[in-house]
Formats: C-alpha cells, structure tokens, sequence
C-alpha cells in the first residue's frame, strides 16, 4: 500500500469509489417509493461505472471473451427483465429471485475456482487469500444448488412440504465442519487440489440439504438468507482480488439479506435457529373442517357476501399468499373500486410474512394498480379492527390465526398476528376446509362472526363483483 | 495477515454497518424490490468475472471467466429490469382529486 500506484491503477481505483458512492446513495433511495426509481439508476450507474473502470484492467490482455460474454449476458438479461419473451408474472418473483442469485452466485464460484487454479499451479497462493478463496466458494456454491432448491419449491417442481430425516441437523452440522477443516488444511497446503474439489462439491451439497427441510411459509427467511451468502461471497472475493469495491457492495448486500432475515424472523416470532434447524409446515393431522368441540365452519353464498360488502363502512382487505396462487389481484381490485365507488372506506392490512418473500402482497397489489398510499403494515392497521365492518381475508391463514395470541401449545404462539378476530365480522375466501401451511387448524374460521366462501380465490372474488354490480 | 488486509477488514465492517443503517430506513412497501435490487448488486460478482476473461491464464481460465461474465451479467441486466419494473408499479391514489 506504500508503493504509489500508477495512473492507469488510480483511474480505476478513483471510478471504483465513486462506483461505490453510487451504490450507497442507490440503496438510499429505496426508503421512498418517489425516489426509489431514480436511485436504482443511481445503482445502475454504479454498476455501469464498475464494469467501465474493470475494463481498463492491466490484466485484461485480450477482449474477445470478455466483449462476448457481457454481450450473451446482457441479451439474455434483457429477456429476463423485460416482458419481450417471457413474461413473468409478479406473483412468481420469489422463484426468479432465486434464479438469480444463483446465477450471481455461478459467477463469484467460477471467479474463485479459477483464481485457486492459477494461484495454486503457480505455488503462489498465501494462507489469507486462500482463506478468502475459500470463502467465496463455499458461499458460492451453498448459494447456487440453495437457490435452484428454491426456486424448484417455489415453482412447485419439488415437493414445497419440508423434507425430513432423523439426525438431518447433524449430518448437516458435520458437513459444515468437513467443509471448514478442508478449508484449514488447504490453508497450510493449498496444493491439496482434491481437498479443495471435495469442499467444493460439500458446500454444493449443503445447498441442498440446507433447503430441503424448509417449508414454503418459510421461503422468504430462507431466500433473503440466500442472499446474504452471494453478498459475503463477493464480498470474499474483494478479499482474495485485493478488490475494495467488491468488498463494499458484498458487505451491503449481506447486510441488506441479513436485515430481511432477522425482520422476517421476527414477524413470525422465531429464532433464526429454528427456522433453518426447525422444519416448520410438516404436515400434522388432516384438517376436517370441524373443532374437537364439534363447532363447524359456516358457509356463506356470494349473493350475501356481496351485501354485506356493499352496505359496510369500513372493508380491510386482508390478502395471503392464496390471493396471488389464484392471481386474484386483479378481481380483488375490481371488487375494492366498486365498493369504494358506493362509498365504502377500504384498507388492506399486509402482515410482514405473508406471500413468499418479504414485501410480496405490497408488489402483488401494486401491479394491480393499487396506490400505495392504502395499504398498511401490521402494526398501523391492527387498531383499526374493532371498527370494521367486515375484514376480508383472502387466502391468508396463519397471520390471521387467534391461536397465536391464545394458545401456548400451538406452534405459531407469539406470532403477531393481524386482528381480525377483532373486526365486526370476518369474511374468509378459502379453497377447502383444510388447514394453512403451517397445517393448524384456525379457530377464527369456526368464530360465529366468520363468514366462509369456498372456492378459488379468483372465481369468488369475480362472483362478488357481479353480485355488486347488481345491487 | 498484512496491513492491506487490515484495511479491507475496515472496509468491509464499516460498508457492512452503512448498509444496515440504509436498508433500516426502507419501509416494509419495498422490501421486494429490495431484494430485487440488492439482488443486481450481487452481479458485482462481474468485476472479478471480467478480468477472469480477459487475462493471459490459458483457455480454461478464460472459458471459466467467460461463462461467469454471462452469469453476471444476467444477474446485473435482469436484475435492474425487474426491480425497474416493480417499482414502476408502486403509484399515489390519482383518484383522489376527483
């Protein structure tokens, strides 16, 4: 660090902090949806910036590969992102999130096997960068065979229910251990290369096994998570290149995924520990439709439900991730603008852990052209309940379980919850009589103030807009 | 362990604590595009990816670098397209003046 560096190393050096003032301001913007815009193109600038001050590189000795691979990436990016080819819906984000990190991830792994490679055939690799190198694989590849977990849950290809087996945690624990003491032993002898491809194909393997057993109400701990690995996995690259800008943006990226996390946790009253060790959402004994006191749900036809919408003062629309399994955002929208259109005040209540991942009911209801301004976190809405008229619950279970402040046997006990016990009466949009994700029963669906309309999400709500309409 | 090492350590827990203090401040609305966005930046991956491309270690290493580089880059363009697009659909109530 004595030596003074070259213009060529200060040219890139100088674009790579202010690459990294831009990432910052970037993330900034983000505490506003006004300026959220406006900051990810403070982020793209930074990014743009990055790749232009790489690009300038002594090492790079030649372009072709380089010219190629931005221009195959950047084409297949676009047909991502932009709805040209394939449009993916709003509702199937969580999965192409994961997607994505994956691919993020596939490069900071190749990066790092490539680098030990190099550094390993020349005999020139010290403990501390192998120490990084190590890192950056380790994380790297938990994060890509975790993602494509994942995203093959979340698209139902796999099995979504939680996989399970006797002494799962600790052959888990162990790998991790394995993994770390190879990474010791290449640390003294990074010339061990089978050492080093054996905790490679471990880490691939934890990827796999740490996903399995998680069920799908708990994908939004678990993709966040996932997110924090392929930060700290650039992060540790930073570390092995020398490379001060990959160190920051991997830091805030981990910090951004360990925050999602830990808040995640904390909406469902849950240690970290217990949901990645926990295997939440096995399924119990089959749901019936009736309480062991013999209590059964009450069915009510749309014709009723619709007038009792109509003919409310207060509506909280309470959505779940059934709403956007049915791709009920639209028909629910419909629904709202026709009551608010007779006068009816409406709200919709978004508990922090419903859908799958977080934030998920906010980006649902938004491509559906609901303004921001009416949709309100837990905590703002909660008090609101005893003055509305009907609470509308739309695919949700578990957020609106009363079990969860009452009963210190059930597996959700202290999970702040959304009081919809409270309101005036509650209306339910459920499928069958079958029991939530987490597969327990709810006793505000047996409540004498609920209402139960069975059948798909989306059939049901357009049934209520036509009942409204000919009112 | 080096001085330059020392250094990045700095670095690394002083991004670390600027990047809670920031995503704190982001309200629940937005903690999807968050993700999407934070998930871009993992595409930083593409400065070490690059240079893996471009430099004289041999075909294999240049291979590697080249197929990080797509992945990167997929990770960077889709990324900001998307959370683009999400953020594009958070409006006001317009109704209001009505």
């Amino acid at each position: 660090m004595s030596e003074s560096l070259s213009l060529r190393e200060l040219i890139i050096q100088g674009t790579y902090l202010v690459s990294s003032v831009f990432f910052i301001v970037g993330l900034r913007g983000l505490s506003s949806p006004e300026k959220a815009r406006a900051g990810m193109g403070y982020a793209a600038v930074g990014m743009l910036l990055a790749v232009a001050g790489t690009l300038i590189h002594a090492e790079i000795v030649s372009y072709t590969w380089v010219f190629w691979g931005l221009l195959a990436g950047s084409v297949i990016g676009v047909i991502i992102g932009r709805p040209l080819f394939i449009t993916v819906p709003m509702t199937a984000m969580p999965q192409w999130v994961a997607l994505s990190h994956a691919a993020g991830a596939v490069a900071a792994t190749l990066v790092g096997v490539n680098e030990y490679m190099i550094l390993s055939a020349a005999g020139t690799l010290p403990a501390g960068t192998m120490a990084a190198l190590g890192f950056e694989v380790l994380l790297g590849a938990l994060t890509v065979t975790g993602s494509v977990m994942a995203f093959g849950k979340l698209q139902e290809i796999l099995p979504g229910r939680p996989v399970t087996w006797p002494l799962q945690n600790v052959m888990n624990l162990l790998l991790l251990a394995a993994a770390l003491g190879l990474l010791v032993l290449l640390m003294l002898h990074p010339d061990r290369s089978t050492a080093f491809w054996v905790m490679l194909s471990i880490a691939a393997g934890l990827g796999i096994l740490m996903v399995l057993p998680i069920g799908g109400a708990d994908m939004p701990v678990v993709i966040s998570l996932l997110n924090a690995y392929a930060g700290l996995s650039a992060s540790a690259m930073g570390f092995a290149l020398d490379n001060n800008l990959l160190i920051i943006v991997g830091a805030l990226d981990g910090a951004s995924g360990l925050l999602l996390s830990i808040l995640m946790c904390k909406a469902m009253n849950r240690s970290f520990t217990n949901v990645i060790f926990g295997a939440f959402g096995a399924p119990t004994a089959a749901a019936t439709g009736q309480l062991a006191d013999g209590r059964e749900m009450r069915a009510i036809t749309p014709e009723d439900a619709a007038v009792r919408l109509a003919y409310a003062r207060l509506v909280v629309v309470v959505p779940g991730y059934g709403l956007a399994v049915a791709q009920a955002q639209h028909a629910l929208r419909e629904l709202t603008d026709l009551l608010e259109k007779r006068g009816v005040e409406v709200k919709y209540a978004i508990h922090p852990v419903a859908g799958r991942m977080p934030g998920h009911m906010n980006v649902l209801l938004a491509e559906a052209n609901v303004p921001y301004d009416r949709l309100f976190d837990m905590e703002e809405v909660n008090g609101e309940f005893p003055r509305t008229d009907v609470a509308l619950v739309i695919g949700a279970n578990d957020v609106v379980n009363p079990a969860a402040r009452s009963d210190p046997g059930s597996p959700i006990y202290g999970m702040p919850i959304l009081d919809v016990d409270k309101a005036r009466s509650a209306m339910v949009l459920k499928r069958g009589k079958g029991a939530g994700f987490a597969g327990i029963e709810n006793e505000l669906f047996f409540d004498p103030k609920t209402f139960m309309l069975f059948g798909d999400a989306k059939a049901s709500l357009t049934k209520l807009v036509t009942e409204v309409k000919s009112l | 362990m080096t001085l330059t090492t020392v250094i990045q350590l700095y670095v690394f827990v002083l991004a670390g604590f600027v990047g809670y203090q920031v995503i704190s401040r982001v309200p629940p609305l937005l903690h999807t595009p968050l993700m999407s966005a934070a998930n871009a930046l993992t595409g930083i991956s593409l400065v070490g990816s690059l240079v893996a491309a471009g430099s004289n270690h041999g075909t294999l290493s240049n291979v590697l670098g080249f197929i990080a580089v797509i992945c990167a880059t997929v990770n960077v363009v889709g990324g900001f397209l998307i959370t683009d697009r999400m953020l594009k659909m958070f409006k006001r109530d317009d109704r209001k003046g009505k």
